[in-house]
């Protein structure tokens, strides 16, 4: 199994969440999150003071999935997510070892 | 005998004490969006707090100082009013029938005078002060200069209003007046950890502009109010205190656009109440053209007077010198030039060809002010600082002066959009925890 995260602008959340409803995922986790790439911040002005702002907001998407499907996932967000201007974001994948469903205690991928 | 009471007078003096009053929770808001999350509930109990404390003063000798006479109506001190006569104010509440509106009315106008000068002062120590050291200086500072100035300014006995200085509302009284003070308290207090390094950025813009709106509608009580009639004079006044406004905000945008590149919504702001300050001596004396000069002056000086702190290298944090003191000063002198006596106030300046009589005398008002204020205020931040204490310690700044000197936190958001999923984790009720013990 597969976990796949992905941080992307915020403005493309609902297009992301509905390209992956459409490569079938069973879930996702969605948090807020801030941070920078090559994109840096930006510079805000308050009564003439310039203040870099380091640190923008992004959105942190993750999913886990089969091994077979991870790069179809990968590839329905980037081509969701892509504008092709700066700060678009970035996707990674690493292994899972281990998945449990709560309600069921059921492992592995039946749990996914 | 037939009363001389004017119910129109009287009807207007109340509702504009209670507009100034507004005023003040319209200060602490202005202020509490331009700190950071942890120290709004501070700047706002600082303002209320200096509400509460010189309303208190007033009423046992704050009133008495300031304009105190004795029981036949006279008071001939240039420096301070009769306090003895009028301590707890007793003597004020049997009716005159011979007053146009009662003795009542006008103590409670003027004790919002008193209270919100010195609210004003606490946007230049933001996220730092102890809140009860805050308190023992705002009771002070009260008691040492404004009533004591407030008699100079207003009284007819003060030798500012004897000299024949035109300070409608509080040009020198109100605005220079606080405004020295703020820049002894931002010097006895010294700069905030990491200032001006670290970004200190207004953490809720909306919650200014509110606060600039509330500022703005309650300034028709403090100015138009201060004709202390419904009448000719308090018409020209309310007008001339709207169109002002209008044009020092714009003049504000205008110096940001065209040297930062943006017109912001901070910048409107404070354009709007670099021009309440600046029209509140002069409203009276001048045309609304000429109230819009004084506004775009005042606008664009104000504008690039709020650079000056990083110049001079004190952290005068929410910018009280550079809006009240340099707008205070700028709309008293200003006098001198435009005012014409087809104005209220019935004086030419230089440019109806008064000559610089008036000038002189707005320089004079405006400085004394300004130098007295700025001295008492030095001493009295001092020995508050070498005594009790002035400053929070470095840690509890750090983690935030809500937390520290308040035991609360403004705002309960879970920042994840979660509908306040983590909203009431962690806390546990004190009584409930003991009882699970």
């Amino acid at each position: 199994m597969k976990l796949i995260t992905a941080i992307i602008k915020p403005f493309k959340l609902e297009d992301v969440k509905g390209a992956l409803e459409a490569a079938g995922i069973h879930g996702l986790t969605v948090s807020e999150a801030s941070g920078f790439g090559r994109q840096r911040g930006h510079t805000e002005v308050y009564r003439g003071a310039e203040y870099t702002v380091d640190l923008v907001p992004k959105v942190r998407i993750e999913v886990v999935v089969d091994d077979e499907d991870a790069d179809r996932v990968v590839d329905a967000i980037v081509g969701a997510a892509q504008t092709g201007r700066i700060g678009d974001g970035k996707v990674w994948v690493s292994s899972v070892e281990s998945v449990v469903r709560v309600r069921t205690g059921e492992r592995g991928t039946d749990a996914l | 005998m037939e009363s001389a009471l004017d119910t129109g007078n009287t009807a207007w003096l109340l509702t504009s004490t209670a507009l100034v009053l507004l005023m003040i929770p319209g200060l602490a808001f202005f202020y509490g969006g331009m700190v950071r999350q942890k120290s709004v509930l501070n700047m706002l109990m600082m303002v209320m707090g200096a509400l509460f404390v010189v309303g208190v003063l007033w009423t046992f000798f704050g009133y008495g100082m300031a304009f105190g006479t004795d029981a036949a109506g006279v008071s001939d001190n240039n420096w301070i009013g009769n306090v003895s006569e009028n301590i707890g104010l007793a003597n004020l509440i049997t009716d005159n029938p011979e007053a146009s509106y009662p003795a009542m009315a006008f103590v409670a106008f003027q004790a919002m005078f008193a209270c919100i000068t010195v609210g004003l002062i606490a946007g230049a120590i933001a996220d730092r002060a102890r809140f009860g050291a805050w308190m023992v200086f705002a009771g002070i500072w009260a008691t040492v200069v404004y009533f004591p100035v407030a008699h100079w300014v207003w009284a007819s006995s003060g030798w500012i209003f004897k000299l024949g200085v035109i300070d409608f509302a509080g040009g020198t009284a109100v605005h220079i007046n606080a405004g020295a003070a703020a820049l002894a308290l931002a010097i006895v207090l010294g700069r905030r950890v990491g200032w001006p390094k670290q970004p200190m950025k207004p953490h809720n813009l909306t919650l200014v502009m509110i606060g600039a709106g509330l500022l703005w509608f309650g300034w028709f009580g403090f100015n138009a109010g201060s004709a202390l009639a419904a009448n000719n004079a308090s018409a020209v006044v309310f007008y001339n205190t709207f169109i002002a406004t209008c044009a020092a905000a714009l003049a504000w945008l205008l110096v940001e656009k065209l040297r930062d590149g943006h017109a912001t919504s901070l910048g409107a702001a404070s354009g709007v109440v670099a021009g309440l300050v600046a029209i509140t001596p002069s409203c009276s004396a001048v045309t609304p053209i000429g109230a819009i000069i004084i506004g775009v002056i005042a606008g664009a000086l104000c504008a690039l007077a709020v650079g000056l702190k990083y110049l001079f290298k004190f952290d005068d944090s929410l910018d009280v010198v550079g809006v009240h003191l340099v707008g205070g000063i700028v709309g008293t002198l200003l006098i001198g030039f435009l005012a014409t006596d087809a104005a209220p106030a019935a004086v030419n300046g230089l440019f109806y060809g008064g000559g610089l009589d008036q000038l002189g005398k707005q320089a004079i008002g405006a400085f004394a002010v300004l130098g007295y204020s700025l001295v008492a205020a030095l001493i009295i931040g001092y020995a508050i600082k070498f005594t009790m204490g002035f400053r929070i310690t470095e840690e509890q700044e750090i983690t935030g002066i809500d937390l520290a000197e308040h035991a609360e936190s403004a705002y309960e958001f879970g920042d994840s959009g979660g509908g306040g999923v983590f909203a009431g984790m962690g806390h546990g009720h004190s009584a409930a925890r003991a009882e699970e013990n």
